[in-house]
């Protein structure tokens, strides 16, 4: 059991229904979850298991129907917009889709810019700036003199999701929500994304919650593993334990349906 | 006796589908050559399935349009041979490839083949249309027939015909999608990507769907692209991987996957990643850079630029495809024991 400082984002009975009635849909189910601070953690579900719902509950996007998010400790308060701001100092996202994860008006140095002034770099001299979106755009292997005048729908998507990267290395939150970020991604760019994920985790010490459908990507990333299935986690613990010995019915169906190399891959079993 | 030896001389000599020489390009508008798909060969055999692996924008599913004699502008057609059952179809005009070689003869399933379905339609006019197209003296009755006998056997519900394809999830539209395309009997099946957007439970069920068609004698042969190689290597018997319009390497699933001779192969099978106790261990590499944009390619071999064993003379001369024993080919300036000596120095030095 971790001690109470070292947990920085704590979920209890986290629920979130949509719609009433016959219509109800319960996408988020009385979720407890624990995020220790500096660790990778993993959440992992087929499409549909309501992923999604709660990293946008954590983000503060959507208000949880019941049950309270505790940041470093003390109880989330979002109620204005100044806190929420606030809030979002701490925890930073990177979505699923690159392409519209940014405001296609905006030129790449402006995108930047709002990051720096976000951390409180607003009084800086302009060389000084333009140097940290320099040193941001080289972390992530792309040239910043390329892409000051362009826009984001320039690039490809793989440079958008870089970009994105280099968003969070001039934020440096305390916690990344990574949803999905490589899954629109070939196979070759997704070692060089991961890389660079784990690379600024390091640099910057901060917490990831990667959420993803691909259970080898949740495996080589994370140290916790939470397993979803109906808004409900089914299984949670060591990636290791979970993943190479699975106890839940659920979890051993998504191993059984990826691909594997070195093993046989059962086609009977769908 | 005679006959039935003298058909296993032809099935063994023509192969179902073979390519020679491919070459076809992209004219942008600004009158640029894009050679997309550069001398591409490759043959494939009755109950073989052959697998194309690259890069997104390595030309895989240019190659898959090209081989169908698809040729809408900006994609041209430039040189090389196409053959499919004995009939040379290069050239020949893209309406007449519709109606006589599509469906029934090479049947595709595109990337995006949850937008194939009509939206205003029910799945079974859509068939209508389909099947109507080729042979416009089919009753209805006799669609309806064949459309609910054909769905019999693939193992889908008959109500998903009476359904608009909104009606439908991601995984059964998908494979509605391909329950469609094989429903003229073709010989050869294309499956461009055909579960990339699925989740793995689906991308399962679709697999299947694909082996059982192949096994079944619905398909005789099936060409399957994905940049996937832990899929491409449970699905196919052999693989190909391109880069930047070339094939680069081409060996069987089990040879590509664990013994890549090719620089860009062997980078590429280093990015898997697969559930399995072994992986945590293992540090995936990535491959630095981009490919060459192919308006000017370099004049030496494509992949210089991000390889790691380049040397000065891979930036002047282009290399061909080499074949070696088995059938396996591969592109590269070094010799095959050459190239072996390069990667177990190398994973000397990484163990040190």
């Amino acid at each position: 059991m971790p001690d109470e400082t070292s947990v920085c984002l704590r979920t209890s009975g986290l629920t979130k229904v949509f719609g009433a009635g016959r219509q109800k849909c319960v996408a988020v189910d009385h979720v407890d979850m624990e995020l220790c601070e500096g660790g990778v953690v993993s959440i992992v579900g087929e499409s549909g298991s309501g992923k999604t719902t709660l990293a946008k509950m954590l983000l503060g996007l959507i208000n949880p129907t019941e049950g309270d998010i505790y940041f470093q400790g003390k109880k989330r308060d979002i109620r204005t917009q100044k806190k929420k701001q606030e809030y979002w100092r701490n925890i930073q996202a990177i979505f699923q889709d690159p392409y519209c994860s940014y405001n296609m008006f905006n030129k790449i140095d402006a995108v930047l810019l709002d990051c720096i002034h976000m951390r409180g770099g607003r009084k800086l001299p302009r060389a000084k700036k333009t140097e940290m979106m320099a040193e941001a755009c080289s972390f992530v292997n792309l040239k910043f003199e390329e892409l000051t005048n362009k826009y984001p729908f320039e690039l490809s998507g793989g440079q958008m999701q870089r970009l994105m990267i280099a968003r969070i290395f001039l934020l440096k939150p305390k916690i990344l929500l990574a949803d999905e970020p490589t899954s629109m991604i070939d196979a070759c760019s997704r070692a060089t994304i991961l890389d660079m994920l784990m690379q600024l985790r390091n640099e910057i010490g901060m917490t990831v919650i990667f959420i993803t459908h691909d259970i080898g990507l949740a495996y080589y990333v994370s140290d916790v593993v939470y397993i979803m299935e109906h808004g409900k986690f089914v299984e949670s613990g060591c990636a290791d334990d979970v993943i190479l010995h699975p106890k839940a019915t659920y979890t051993r169906r998504l191993i059984s349906d990826v691909p594997k190399i070195h093993e046989v891959w059962d086609l009977s079993t769908v | 006796m005679k006959d039935v030896a003298l058909e296993w001389v032809i099935d063994m000599k023509i192969p179902r589908l073979e390519v020679k020489e491919l070459t076809t390009k992209y004219i942008t508008r600004f009158q640029e050559n894009i050679y997309a798909v550069d001398h591409v060969s490759l043959k494939v055999e009755d109950g073989k399935s052959l697998g194309i692996a690259g890069e997104s924008g390595c030309g895989k599913s240019t190659l898959a349009l090209s081989l169908m004699g698809y040729y809408f502008p900006p994609l041209h057609y430039t040189s090389g041979e196409i053959i499919i059952d004995g009939r040379n179809i290069s050239g020949m005009d893209p309406d007449d490839v519709r109606k006589s070689i599509l469906g029934t003869e090479i049947a595709y399933i595109p990337q995006s083949a949850m937008n194939a379905l009509n939206p205003t339609q029910k799945i079974i006019n859509f068939i209508e249309d389909v099947v109507q197209a080729h042979d416009p003296y089919k009753t209805k009755k006799e669609v309806h027939d064949l459309a609910r006998s054909s769905f019999e056997t693939l193992g889908l519900p008959a109500e998903v015909l009476q359904k608009y394809p909104v009606e439908l999830s991601g995984g059964m539209k998908q494979r509605t999608v391909i329950a469609v395309s094989v429903i003229l009997s073709p010989k050869v099946l294309i499956a461009d990507e055909p579960s990339s957007a699925l989740d793995v439970t689906s991308q399962k069920m679709v697999i299947k769907m694909l082996k059982n068609l192949m096994e079944n004698g619905f398909i005789k042969s099936m060409i399957f692209i994905t940049h996937e190689l832990p899929l491409l290597y449970n699905v196919t018997d052999d693989i190909m991987v391109m880069y930047a319009g070339q094939i680069v390497e081409k060996a069987t699933a089990k040879e590509a996957v664990f013994d890549p001779l090719h620089p860009y192969a062997k980078g590429l099978m280093g990015s898997i990643i697969v559930p399995e106790s072994g992986l945590r261990n293992t540090k995936l590499t990535a491959i630095p850079g981009v490919p060459p944009n192919l308006k000017n390619p370099p004049s030496g071999c494509h992949f210089a630029d991000r390889c790691k064993y380049v040397m000065p003379e891979c930036k002047v001369t282009s290399v061909g495809l080499r074949e070696i024993f088995g059938g396996r080919a591969y592109r590269c300036i070094l010799s095959e024991g050459e190239l072996r000596e390069v990667y177990s120095k190398e994973a000397y030095q990484n163990a040190r």
